[in-house]
């Protein structure tokens, strides 16, 4: 019995297993149904929120990224802007003032039409130099033919003779006749000293002529009444005003000049010449040569009277009467005119 | 009667006196005479009659003295150690005017061969004796004076100092303004002779008043002044801005550009040595001789003259155009190019070539426009040949390169480029090569040409090491072309051609 009431507890429970187990099973799917369900809405709202939620971050970083994008639009939109005004404004700048071509162009042009204006302007210069130069070579020419043609006036030819440049056989004659005609014979003065240059009296003297008082031309006249009365000519009066000086000889030369002016030559002719005895003529040789006396007739104590004074030894003692001898002839004639007849040119041999 | 007798010695001992220094000093005239004089010991002969009582005496004996210290050193020498200077000095203070004309030419004749003989001449105190001479009436005595102190100052900067200390500058510009010409030429001569050793001395000279009196004279006919009046300018000119600033305020342009028209040389040399230191400083100078012509008034000056009269004209050239590239083509429009180029071939000189040269190269390194410009008057080859010649100085040689360097780096006028690529030694070939390679990848007509006249045949021959900066050059000319004729034109095409013939098999059917 106890077999079969185990037996039957073990079907019977087996059997409220099976009974209890799908209940089980069929409360626990339920349960867990209900449980998903919970959980699903559950996952459903977290969604809802965690959806709104990004969205809304999503919307607030959209909006930066929008702010920045917008503005970095702006800010290249005004930098091309930027850089068109500064594009325009540097070329302008580097065109006017720090490249200016056309005013390059213009400098360069200006500085050669400088140039050419300044090569003309030479080289009229240099042709002026040239021509003056011409004309100093010429006019010294002149001067020298002119001072040639004076100093040889004397070969003008005359009515009887013709001269050297006058040949009877030429057609016309040679133009040194026809400015010999025109010379004014030269004459043997020095023309025009050079003035000494120390002061002296002369000096003070000469700067009272007329040359160096001022002229004074005649002023327009003043307008005024016509002075009355005969006048003196003018030219009179001028000549009384402007008299020079004439001094008289004791002042107008000072006391020692001729002494002075004697040792100064004296003192140049010592500087200058080397020998200084006097050239003499041979004529007058003879007459300047000084007399040596013979030692015989001069003694310590002054001449002997013998040789200058007589020729004979004399001895007054000795003598009878005191006449001298006479000539019975006199001398030969010719021979005291010896060197006297003649004419001076004979006289120098 | 006796008294007559013993002033009949002395008057034969004066006389004899008297005509042995005359004869002295006309002997000492001929250079031959001299050295017999000087063996027969005349020195120390005519010390004693420096102190004659006779002024005439001193006077020829102070002459003859001068002439013979005129003549060499030596004798100059002996004079200074005879002790006659301190006598010289002394009685130059004291003595009649024609014993100072003769004392200072002995001065002169002692200073100008050396600066101790001219230090000497300072030692002794000539310099207050001779400053007080300039102050003297007659002409005769300062032209003297001046010379003397000019000499002196010749030498250098110490002794010149010296003078100046002396006071001689004020005086001298008086003297400058005397009616005389020949003390005119004179002054002018000694204070070119101060001024040019250093700034601080030129600066003496012009606080003295000298540039505005300089420049008035260089209106004056006579052409030995204006050779010392121009000389003095350049010589105050050349040491700086401010002096230079201060002889062009004395308006001398345009003036001066007559001078270079003078028909004395010399005139012509000073007036473009002037010209040169005024331009040599700043661009503003230089545009101020620009603006008022200058330019062509120098190269006409160039043009008319030879030898080392061109030679500060042709160094003007080159310092306007160094300046700024405005200036340089400045210098273009006037002609300036043709007439340095005439000056290259034709001088015989090799340091005037060498100016010529660097003057050609300061004008064409500026821009290509500039570079063609230059290239056109046909100046490349001849510097070339001046480059590669062995008789040029080192120099030259130089000089020649570089400008052909300079100019080529701006050279983008192939026709003048080409013949360098036959006879050019290779670093210059190096540039060559480079302007061709900047210059065709951009111009086909250039292209064209450069085919045409065999100049890439040239290039394809030309043997470089892989890697230069020529071959690099090589390279981009031979992009430039299509292959076949890169290939046409290389070396040994036609053996490869006539090796393909030979090897070559007709199809035979």
């Amino acid at each position: 019995m106890k077999c079969f009431k185990k037996f039957l507890f073990s079907v019977v429970d087996l059997f409220r297993k099976k009974e209890y187990d799908a209940a089980v099973k069929i409360q626990s799917w339920f349960r867990g149904c209900q449980v998903r369900a919970y959980i699903r809405n559950l996952h459903r709202i977290t969604t809802v929120i965690q959806k709104w939620w990004r969205s809304y971050l999503g919307r607030q970083e959209y909006r930066l990224i929008v702010k920045f994008a917008s503005c970095a639009m702006k800010m290249n939109f005004y930098n091309a802007m930027a850089v068109r005004i500064q594009r325009r404004w540097r070329g302008y700048r580097i065109r006017k003032y720090c490249f200016n071509y056309f005013y390059l162009k213009e400098y360069l042009r200006a500085v050669s039409e400088t140039n050419d204006a300044i090569r003309e302007a030479l080289e009229e210069f240099a042709e002026m130099k040239e021509r003056e130069e011409k004309k100093a070579d010429l006019e010294r020419e002149e001067k020298k033919r002119d001072y040639q043609a004076r100093k040889m006036h004397y070969l003008l030819s005359t009515k009887q003779i013709p001269g050297v440049y006058n040949s009877p056989f030429r057609k016309d004659p040679d133009p040194w006749e026809l400015r010999l005609q025109k010379a004014k014979p030269l004459t043997s003065q020095r023309s025009k000293a050079k003035p000494k240059p120390c002061i002296s009296l002369s000096d003070w003297l000469a700067c009272t002529s007329a040359r160096s008082f001022p002229q004074s031309e005649i002023l327009p006249p003043i307008d005024r009444k016509q002075c009355q009365g005969p006048f003196r000519d003018i030219t009179e009066v001028l000549e009384q005003r402007y008299k020079p000086l004439e001094p008289t000889l004791r002042v107008a030369e000072p006391i020692d000049e001729l002494k002075v002016a004697r040792g100064e030559f004296r003192r140049q002719e010592w500087m200058r010449n080397v020998n200084d005895n006097m050239f003499l003529p041979f004529s007058s040789y003879h007459k300047n040569k000084k007399y040596i006396p013979l030692m015989n007739s001069s003694s310590k104590y002054g001449p002997n009277s013998y040789g200058s004074q007589h020729f004979r030894d004399e001895n007054p003692k000795k003598w009878i009467c005191d006449k001298d001898f006479q000539t019975v002839l006199p001398s030969f004639d010719l021979f005291s005119k010896y060197g006297k007849l003649y004419s001076k040119a004979g006289q120098i041999i | 009667m006796s008294q007559r007798q013993v002033l009949q010695v002395f008057e034969q001992y004066q006389k004899a006196r008297t005509q042995f220094v005359q004869m002295v000093a006309e002997l000492a005239t001929r250079p031959q005479n001299i050295e017999t004089l000087q063996n027969a010991g005349v020195m120390s002969l005519l010390r004693p009659l420096l102190l004659d009582v006779v002024p005439t005496i001193q006077q020829t004996a102070a002459l003859a003295l001068g002439r013979l210290a005129n003549y060499n050193d030596d004798l100059a020498e002996a004079v200074v150690k005879g002790d006659i200077l301190p006598q010289l000095v002394y009685s130059l203070a004291e003595q009649n005017r024609f014993y100072k004309k003769a004392a200072a030419f002995v001065l002169r004749a002692v200073g100008k061969h050396s600066p101790q003989l001219a230090q000497a001449i300072v030692d002794c105190g000539a310099l207050d004796t001779l400053v007080i001479c300039l102050e003297d009436f007659d002409p005769g005595v300062k032209e003297a004076a001046a010379w003397a102190l000019g000499y002196i100052a010749r030498h250098n900067a110490e002794l010149s100092q010296a003078v100046v200390d002396a006071g001689a500058a004020p005086l001298l510009v008086l003297c400058i303004q005397e009616p005389e010409i020949a003390l005119k030429r004179i002054a002018a001569s000694a204070l070119s002779d101060i001024s040019k050793h250093s700034p601080e001395l030129a600066q003496t000279v012009v606080d003295a008043g000298a540039i505005a009196h300089l420049a008035q004279m260089i209106l004056n006919p006579d052409s030995k002044l204006k050779r010392q009046v121009l000389s003095a300018l350049s010589q105050i000119a050349k040491h700086s801005v401010d002096l230079a600033e201060m002889v062009v305020e004395a308006e001398i342009f345009p003036v001066v550009l007559t001078c270079l028209k003078d028909k004395d040389e010399y005139v012509k040399k000073n007036a473009s040595t002037l010209i040169r230191e005024i331009a040599k400083h700043t661009p503003e100078l230089s545009q101020l001789i620009v603006n008022a012509g200058g330019v062509a008034a120098m190269i006409d000056c160039i043009g008319s003259c030879k030898g080392n009269i061109r030679l500060p004209g042709i160094m003007m050239l080159g310092y306007v155009a160094a300046h700024s590239e405005n200036l340089a083509m400045a210098v273009i429009i006037s002609k300036g190019v043709p007439q340095l180029s005439i000056c290259l071939s034709e001088e015989p000189e090799d340091h005037i070539k060498a100016a010529a040269a660097w003057a050609i190269g300061q004008i064409g390194r500026h821009t290509p426009e500039h570079a063609r410009a230059v290239a056109v008057t046909n100046t490349l080859p001849v510097l070339l040949s001046l480059y590669m010649s062995t008789e040029s100085s080192e120099d030259l040689q130089v000089k020649s390169k570089k400008a052909i360097k300079n100019i080529l780096q701006k050279c983008t006028y192939l026709p003048a480029l080409e013949p360098f690529l036959y006879d050019a030694p290779p670093n210059i070939l190096k540039h060559v090569v480079g302007q061709f390679s900047k210059v065709l990848p951009h111009d086909s007509k250039a292209r064209r040409l450069f085919v045409t006249s065999g100049g890439l045949k040239k290039v394809q021959e030309i043997k470089a090491e892989p890697g230069s900066l020529l071959q690099e050059y090589i390279n981009s000319i031979n992009n430039c072309y299509p292959e076949e004729i890169v290939r046409y034109y290389s070396p040994g095409y036609s053996d490869t051609l006539l090796q393909r013939v030979d090897s070559y098999q007709p199809l035979t059917k």
